[in-house]
């Protein structure tokens, strides 16, 4: 019975390896800086990763279908300049309005190059990742542009004393938990994801799923690229550069498989806070910018490492107790 | 009581490609009964079931389900009609719950113009099936968490979740221990009484004989037998799908000398997995090892090939000690392991068969020097194996592993390992899911190996094949060995009683 606790207890660590990371970090911040643990801190943190975590949400529900999204950076890059070109002159609702258009055609473009012509979703989307920020490149012709000004004070906006970035995160989430959690299309987006051939037999629309889950993709792009363009007020030729994979890692290290079927929005959620906090820490503890990428990237890799060994191991073992006649479920 | 002619089936004909497949079979089903449909694979089973669950459409003939004409053109059509199919593979959603995989299709709603589920509703639904095929689980638990013969249930539950009147069921049992299946037979008993009718597709030829009221034998299309259970006996039925008679089943085999031990295991434990286990296979000897589903056969093996530790005991291959958990090790010794499940761990399914059969023999034909391929002598070995096995050569780089017959695939994974020469091999249910004929052709191979001198540790849990095969057979129960019986010993009643002891393991 020794090596089932074994497994029991590898089985429950490799589930919470990034609440322990979380942990981890929060502590050792904590003891290095005493202005680290500290409430207006930590609401800086939650309003510094939203925009992550909006991306990151909509990455979810791609990964969910095991597909991915590499375009979403180009996405807000894209919407962003054509608020800043084209858009100035709207009332900042219909701008509103238009970007989120923008974000759901540039998804149904990638929902449909993957749908209809077969193309694996990481070539498709890598294609019109590049198709983004050039368009978006050519319209800003590579210059540093400014915001119009409702936008600006759309970021400094408050709502019933929270900020409107909280709000628009908080919103997103909930919308999205329960669309995956009690609708039809969200439960047969698992479905998709756990296979597709089966989830066909059961007389599930694939390729609408499919195609539907890149444009939810698209649209929480676009409320992402609202969100940070509200905190930043400019756009430069970097704007939102490999934000995709940021919201990838947000997706994983908050569990959610890159082979498909398991996973939810509020551990992505809790990924996104959980990079922002690494980031916000080593900028209070003054380290080195240049360690930064260094650090993500080693908690990005861990989480994927995570990710992997859960799918392989875990699953290896949860088969061994099943066969067992004698082991308590 | 009255039975009415739920189903005809009248003079059905399908051809693919030009070659007629099914040359006019008919039959009927009545409510309230079981048909059992047996014949080898490639008899025309599958085609005649697709025909009637809408996959395929007939080429002339026609169908009527209670006296009303049916000519189905899909899948959705027929479950609409009240037909349910229930595949040898289950189409199950592991990571959502007994509720959802049940409703997936058509989920409860709050409002019928909302996309909201009403999970109430789901519930309440979902327990009223659950209890109907006795499945006594909450129905929000993951299908994940469910043993095969649980899912097998909720598939069944999914079926009369559509108000299924004709169930098909192709080989609901290769995966279900002997209580599930037992459960499945109530199940079926009770579905009887609700009227539904119900085709029963198996290999099983016993099982067949205990649930099926009415008998239909197909062979190569066409029908070659049939009527109320009573006319057949299994010697019967196995002479009519193949046209010969069973005791050519398991071919005699020169017996050799007892040769000297080549697989030696001594006291081999793992906690939590087996306990104690000591034999040994010599040379020339089939061992069969005999046991219910979970009694740690298959992970003994598993052990043994170095696919999973072990804490204690020894294992020795030629007299030489094993190196622990190092399947390379274990092949660099002379051992080959057909596992249990050739999808996943036997066959590279979505390759051409040459790919799975010249795998494990590519550094054989490496350059010791540079370590290039020698695509040549490669080629023709795979080629000279092949044939051995009697898979068609013609295929080898043309057909993909997945679009082979059971039986085929099977046939696939032996001569990969052949290709090997193995010292020992060990077998794990090397016919489960494999139709009667390849069944017969499997034996022959392995006698053929036997009478090379090869040692082969065979696991089945068909008792038929083991007393068929085996020189010796030791039984296992709860990880420990419970039995050993020489060939003149052989009793089905006493092996049987020894896989139930469960060993001198404390009650857990």
């Amino acid at each position: 019975m020794s090596s089932i606790s074994r497994k029991r207890f590898l089985m429950f660590t490799l589930r919470y390896v990034p609440m322990l990371l979380f942990a981890i970090v929060l502590l050792s911040f904590s003891l290095m800086s005493p202005r680290f643990f500290d409430l207006k801190n930590m609401i800086n943190i939650v309003i510094q990763s939203s925009h992550i975590g909006i991306l990151g949400i909509g990455m979810t529900f791609v990964l969910l279908t095991a597909g991915i999204d590499l375009s979403v950076g180009a996405i807000m890059y894209l919407a962003c300049a054509m608020l800043a070109v084209y858009l100035t002159g709207l009332p900042i609702w219909l701008a509103m309005v238009v970007m989120c258009t923008i974000g759901m055609a540039f998804g149904a473009v990638n929902g449909l190059l993957i749908t209809r012509l077969n193309v694996a979703a990481f070539i498709a989307t890598l294609a019109t990742l590049f198709i983004g920020r050039g368009l978006a490149l050519f319209v800003t012709g590579t210059q540093l542009l400014t915001l119009p000004p409702p936008i600006l004070e759309l970021g400094r906006s408050n709502i019933l004393g929270v900020s409107w970035t909280i709000w628009a995160f908080a919103i997103v989430l909930a919308v999205s938990w329960f669309i995956l959690a009690r609708t039809p299309f969200g439960r047969q987006v698992y479905a998709v994801g756990a296979d597709p051939e089966s989830a066909a037999k059961a007389g599930i629309n694939v390729r609408r799923v499919v195609f539907f889950v890149y444009v939810i993709c698209g649209f929480s792009a676009a409320i992402a690229a609202l969100v940070s363009g509200s905190q930043v007020g400019s756009i430069s030729p970097n704007f939102a550069i490999q934000k995709e994979f940021a919201a990838i890692a947000a997706a994983v290290l908050g569990g959610t498989s890159l082979f498909g079927g398991r996973g939810g929005v509020l551990g992505t959620v809790f990924g996104a806070i959980l990079i922002q906090t690494v980031e916000n820490g080593l900028v209070i503890i003054n380290a080195d910018p240049y360690i930064y990428p260094m650090v993500t990237a080693s908690i990005i890799f861990i989480a994927v490492m995570v990710d992997s060994l859960r799918t392989n191991f875990l699953e290896r073992i949860d088969q061994r107790v099943i066969r067992m006649e004698d082991l308590p479920r | 009581m009255n039975r009415e002619n739920l189903l005809r089936f009248e003079n059905i004909t399908k051809s693919f490609f030009g070659v007629e497949v099914l040359h006019g079979v008919s039959f009927t089903l009545e409510s309230g009964t079981v048909l059992g449909l047996v014949g080898e694979n490639g008899s025309g089973k599958s085609t005649s079931m697709n025909i009637l669950g809408g996959v395929h459409l007939p080429d002339s003939g026609h169908m009527s389900i209670g006296g009303v004409p049916y000519a189905p053109t899909s899948p959705r059509e027929a479950l609409a009609r009240g037909i349910s199919f229930i595949h040898q593979e289950l189409n199950l959603f592991p990571n959502l719950s007994i509720e959802e995989n049940l409703f997936i299709r058509n989920f409860h709603r709050l409002h019928p113009t909302l996309p909201v589920i009403d999970r109430k509703r789901m519930r309440a639904s979902a327990q009223l099936l659950l209890d109907m095929v006795d499945l006594k689980l909450s129905p929000g638990t993951l299908v994940s968490r469910l043993s095969q013969g649980e899912r097998q249930l909720v598939e069944i539950a999914k079926a009369l979740s559509s108000d299924a009147r004709i169930i098909i069921f192709d080989e609901p049992t290769t995966s279900l221990t002997r209580n599930e299946i037992d459960r499945l037979f109530a199940i079926i008993t009770r579905l009887k009484s609700q009227k539904i009718g119900i085709v029963y597709i198996s290999h099983i030829l016993s099982d067949v004989m205990k649930l099926a009221d009415n008998v239909v034998v197909l062979r190569d299309g066409g029908l070659v037998g049939a009527g109320p259970r009573a006319e057949f006996n299994i010697d019967r039925m196995i002479s009519m799908m193949v046209g010969r008679s069973i005791n050519q089943l398991f071919p005699v085999r020169s017996v050799l000398a007892i040769g000297e031990p080549m697989l030696e295991v001594e006291g081999l434990t793992q906690p939590g997995v087996v306990r104690n286990l000591s034999f040994r296979v010599t040379k020339g000897e089939v061992l069969g090892l005999a046991g219910l589903m979970g009694a740690g056969r298959s992970e003994a093996a598993r052990i043994i090939f170095g696919l999973a530790p072990y804490k204690s005991g020894s294992i020795k291959v030629a007299g030489k000690a094993l190196e622990p958990a190092d399947p390379r090790a274990a092949m660099r010794a002379g051992l080959a392991f057909l596992t249990e499940d050739r999808r996943l761990e036997g066959l590279l399914m979505n390759a051409p068969i040459f790919d799975s059969v010249a795998l494990p023999s590519l550094e054989a034909h490496a350059s010791v020097r540079t370590g290039w391929i020698n695509n040549a002598t490669l080629e023709s070995e795979v080629k000279d194996f092949s044939k051995r096995v009697q898979v068609n050569t013609a295929d080898l780089h043309d057909v993909q592993a997945r679009n082979l017959s059971g039986g085929n695939q099977q046939k696939v994974v032996l001569a990969k390992w052949l290709m090997r020469r193995p010292k020992v091999f060990i077998l794990d249910e090397p016919t489960r899911g494999v139709d009667i004929g390849a069944k017969a052709e499997i034996y022959k191979i392995i006698n053929t190996l036997v009478e090379g001198g090869c040692a082969i540790l065979m696991i089945s849990s068909e008792m038929e094949e083991l007393i068929g095969m085996c020189d010796r057979i030791i039984v296992m129960g709860n990880g420990e060995i419970t039995g050993s019986f020489d060939r003149p010993n052989f009793d089905q009643e006493r092996i049987l009683a020894a896989a139930m002891r469960r060993g001198r393991q404390e009650v857990a």
